[in-house]
């Protein structure tokens, strides 16, 4: 470990960076009320810094981010739009931020007010009947809908083990279904980067407790036949679960809750502008059928007969809690706020707008660049850089000499099925100058590859560190400075 | 329209590249029978609008409720500096740190914050954070049971019942058979754990201290757990944890909770930042995100995310857990907070903490009616034997203003005369002075309607 980099580095005994009353009594006689044997032996190691020191270090550190605020974040699938500053002043409101999740109801009426509110604006732009906005991400909604799934064919006395999932499907989809205890059956796309309908009726049999469709999918391109799908999937028995990270695609424009999908969940962390932390916190509400509605995980934000809000516990078919409370509150806000602002035409408009500007950069880059796809996109697309491969620079040297240019490049290496993917995500809240300074420099990029390809394999040139060495990472573990 | 920056002309030169006449034609792999051909409804406010309901609606709840209750989320002070960082757009709005060259900001603190976390709990390693302690409790006994190969896992009653409620459902699909290990004055019973323990038992789980704020026989227990190889996996508080033994001293495998304490919000519950730790053997079987140091090609340490194999992304349904998207602002305030706060400084946040329940708990014991449920020590919670209804006095002193803590009947049908309070550094000589009135008042009413 370097000197001097860690805030262990600048610790020094003695030094303070808070202000707290005393204690009355003293350390000794206080520590007397824990029984001897549970005491703690020697102090932790915990840093000792000035506040002054303490903000210059993580001001250092915040400087050597890419950020939404800095620059272009074009990651396919992840939705990098801008992050409206009034959702984080509403999410900041004292009554909402400093309010104990345990207050009786009766106390607590504007916050319920407000997660009924977000529920009702969820069920419309997906069409679904019921809302739970109690998974705290796109993962933890994936669960829950599985569950679900569980808990219908149980009830129905049928033990059902396989879960259909295409082959350009995010990774947390088989992970979820194995978390679950179900099997995965993998389905290939095809030729036109969807899943037909035959493909599906081809496995499809009573093992079978249902189907995860990503829609549009991870290539950018909608599942044009997910109703008939769905119809084969029903038909058997099985449930369709729709993985939303996608709406922005399509908000407005197409409903899933519409046409046969009994399922979904949405990322309000991509769609609906909740900041993405640096990895977290998401929130990853789920909408229902009426049907699978009692199978939600409690508690239920319900209105008694008096109309008033309250938390329902009382769900015999319930899958049961995910969270220890009702899930990700402050960005329940941060989604509201942004759903508000916009309304059912700007939320239309954010999609149509997200899907303009995908399609243009597709259409000014698919000369430079193979285009696995052809037609149009929706809200992303995915490039192959198969051609500059031959010229001996992959994907991921293209990736590191956009960094160069000051902007994040693609997710790259995703969905598993294009080689040397690039999927290119641009959102609604881009403008066309930034596309075609994105346009400029992937055309710059490509040139370089043609003509001194050492320039990207050596890339990045200008970051605050190279290329790091993640496989010495493994191998020499130091996950935690030792001391 | 708000966020969207294509003007009418931006969208024609658009369209003319892509060649085709309007929007809707991109759309045209929608097929018509699957389109939505109605307006959305939702209105649609300003800013000046919205701010106004949301001030409303933040408003119509009891703003100025002092706050005495716990359950595993703490009224604790947050120091001003932790907001500043936090909302630094260049924490707020980055995304997982795929490019590590451009995230070594995000990449460096996830690993301080993992630093801390070993630090505190006397494990060697642990992750960049989960959903909320409750989920990283189930996330710990799933792991036990893919290493063990065993079915069987141990649930102390006394741990907190939403955590056994979220545990319940996490484990539902992987074939658990979940045992309760009852309570026995405050603690979970010991002998009964002898004879609950076997050799198909995947892991104990405990925490220290527990719902009721009681302390477990954590030796005890951990020698009961290995005894038959299986994990003991302890739930701790990391503001308590500067002032009592590290689990690492005693015998923990695993090591979770949950860090809302370290200058998160309340938020009414969420977010919150689940911790994970472990001893160093299980590092390859861990949920989650974990940061590691490296060098870059010049020789220059940076970090990187590590251990991928291990996640959604590449090992897809063999992963050791579906989590992708966590907690990570969250860990980066708790960053932020233990730094500022420091050895000591979280030393006296625990202390003050102890300080003034210990002052509250002796002036409530001294009024008619009241006294300790189970008379030992206690940290962190308390459990109060109240005169009438623990569900009764929180109903009636929320509309006071006061939220006087958790009925515990809520969960423990026996223990309806039973409130769990926990005290923070936040409450002041006068709000305790002000709770033990209303619960004096409460209880002489009680005598009054009985005579
Ligand atoms: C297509 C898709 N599905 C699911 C997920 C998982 O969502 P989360 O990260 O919120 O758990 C993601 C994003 O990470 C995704 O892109």
């Amino acid at each position: 470990m370097q000197e001097g980099l860690l805030i262990y580095d600048k610790s020094v005994t003695g030094r303070k960076g808070y202000t707290l009353p005393d204690t009355e009594s003293g350390e000794t006689e206080l520590l007397g009320n824990i029984p001897e044997q549970f005491r703690r032996d020697d102090d932790a190691k915990l840093p000792e810094i000035t506040e002054p020191e303490t903000m210059r270090h993580f001001v250092a550190l915040s400087a050597k981010n890419h950020h939404i605020e800095k620059g272009f974040y074009p990651l396919g699938s992840c939705t990098m739009k801008y992050n409206p500053k009034r959702n984080d002043a509403s999410a900041s409101l004292k009554g909402f931020s400093g309010h104990h999740p345990l207050t009786p109801c009766s106390s607590s009426g504007g916050l319920l007010e407000l997660m009924y509110g977000l529920m009702h604006d969820l069920g419309e732009i997906s069409g679904f009947d019921q809302v739970s906005l109690q998974p705290v991400a796109g993962a933890q909604g994936e669960f829950s809908g599985l569950l679900i799934m569980q808990a219908y064919h149980r009830e129905r006395g049928e033990k059902r083990t396989k879960i259909i999932i295409p082959d350009s499907a995010h990774g947390t989809n088989p992970a979820s279904v194995s978390s679950v205890g179900y099997e995965t059956i993998q389905i290939k796309s095809n030729e036109q980067g969807i899943i037909a309908p035959e493909s599906v009726a081809e496995i499809m049999d009573e093992s079978v407790a249902g189907m995860m469709l990503t829609n549009p999918n991870t290539l950018g391109i909608f599942e044009s036949h997910c109703k008939e799908i769905a119809e084969i999937v029903h038909a058997c028995g099985g449930l369709m679960y729709m993985d939303g990270a996608n709406l922005n695609a399509n908000m407005g424009i197409f409903r899933p809750g519409d046409v046969g999908f009994d399922m979904m969940h949405f990322n309000l962390h991509k769609t609906m502008s909740t900041p993405h932390g640096g990895g977290g916190p998401g929130a990853g509400a789920i909408g229902v059928t009426s049907e699978l509605g009692k199978y939600l995980p409690f508690p239920v934000l319900e209105k008694n007969d008096r109309n008033e809000l309250f938390f329902n516990y009382d769900r015999p078919h319930s899958i049961g809690r995910l969270h220890s409370f009702f899930g990700n509150f402050g960005n329940m806000v941060r989604a509201f706020a942004y759903i508000r602002t916009l309304g059912g035409k700007g939320i239309r408009r954010v999609s149509e707008n997200a899907v303009l500007n995908a399609n243009y950069l597709k259409e000014s880059l698919k000369d430079a660049f193979d285009l696995p796809y052809e037609g149009h996109c929706m809200h992303e697309f995915v490039l192959s850089g198969n051609r500059q491969k031959k010229k001996g620079v992959k994907t991921l040297d293209m990736a590191k000499r956009m960094l160069d240019f000051g902007i994040h490049p693609p997710t790259v290496y995703f969905p598993l099925i294009v080689q040397e993917a690039m999927m290119i995500e641009p959102t609604e809240t881009e403008t066309k100058e930034t596309l075609d300074d994105f346009i400029e420099i992937m055309k710059q990029i490509a040139r370089e590859v043609e003509e001194s390809p050492e320039t990207v394999t050596a890339a990045p040139h200008s970051t605050v560190v190279k290329r790091l060495d993640e496989a010495g990472a493994v191998r020499n573990l130091d996950v935690c400075l030792k001391g | 329209m708000p966020y969207i920056s294509n003007t009418e002309n931006d969208q024609k030169e658009m369209l003319a590249k892509i060649g085709v006449k309007s929007i809707e034609e991109l759309f045209d792999n929608i097929p018509d029978e699957l389109r939505h051909n109605q307006a959305l409804n939702i209105p649609a406010l300003s800013e000046m609008e919205l701010m106004a309901e949301m001030e409303r609606m933040a408003h119509d709840t009891s703003e100025s409720l002092t706050c005495f209750a716990g359950g595993g989320v703490y009224d604790h002070y947050i120091p001003s500096a932790v907001g500043t960082i936090v909302n630094r757009p260049e924490f707020m709005t980055a995304y997982t740190p795929y490019q590590p060259e451009v995230a070594q900001g995000t990449l460096q603190v996830i690993y301080e914050f993992q630093t801390h976390i070993c630090r505190l709990t006397g494990m060697d390693i642990a992750n960049a954070s989960m959903y909320d302690g409750a989920s990283a409790a189930a996330e710990a006994l799933a792991l036990s049971m893919r290493i063990t190969r065993r079915s069987r896992v141990i649930v102390a009653e006394t741990v907190n019942p939403v955590y056994r409620q979220v545990i319940k459902t996490t484990l539902d699909g992987l074939g658990a058979e979940i045992v309760s290990l009852p309570i026995s004055h405050g603690q979970c019973d010991l002998n009964k754990l002898e004879d609950l323990v076997d050799e198909s038992t995947a892991a104990v789980l405990i925490a220290q201290p527990n719902f009721f704020g009681s302390f477990e026989d954590v030796n005890a227990v951990g020698e009961v757990a290995h005894k038959v190889g299986a994990k003991f996996v302890s739930i701790v508080d990391p503001v308590v944890q500067a002032i009592t033994k590290a689990p690492g001293d005693y015998g923990a495998d695993i090591v979770v909770g949950e860090a809302q304490p370290l200058g998160i919000p309340l938020s009414y519950g969420g977010p919150l930042l689940g911790f994970f730790a472990a001893r160093q053997e299980l590092a390859r079987h861990m949920p989650g995100r974990i940061a590691g140091c490296t060098k870059d090609k010049e020789g220059k340490q940076g970090f990187v995310l590590t251990l991928q194999t291990r996640e959604q992304h590449i090992r897809r349904e063999k992963a050791t857990s579906n989590i992708c998207t966590n907690q990570a602002l969250c860990a980066t305030a708790a960053s932020v907070y233990i730094s500022l706060l420091g050895k000591e400084g979280l030393k006296q946040v625990a202390l003050l903490s102890l300080e003034k329940a210990h002052q509250a708990v002796e002036q409530i014991c001294a009024l008619d009616g009241y006294s300790l449920y189970f008379d030992q020590p206690f940290v962190r919670e308390v459990a109060i034997k109240t005169v009438r209804p623990a569900g009764e006095i929180v109903a009636a002193l929320t509309k006071e203003g006061i939220l006087p803590g958790i009925d515990a009947g809520r969960w423990y049908p026996q223990m309806k005369d039973c409130l769990v309070m926990a005290l923070t550094e936040k409450r002041t000589a006068e709000d305790i002075e002000r709770l033990v009135y209303s619960l004096k008042k409460i209880g002489v009413n009680d005598v009054v309607s009985q005579m």
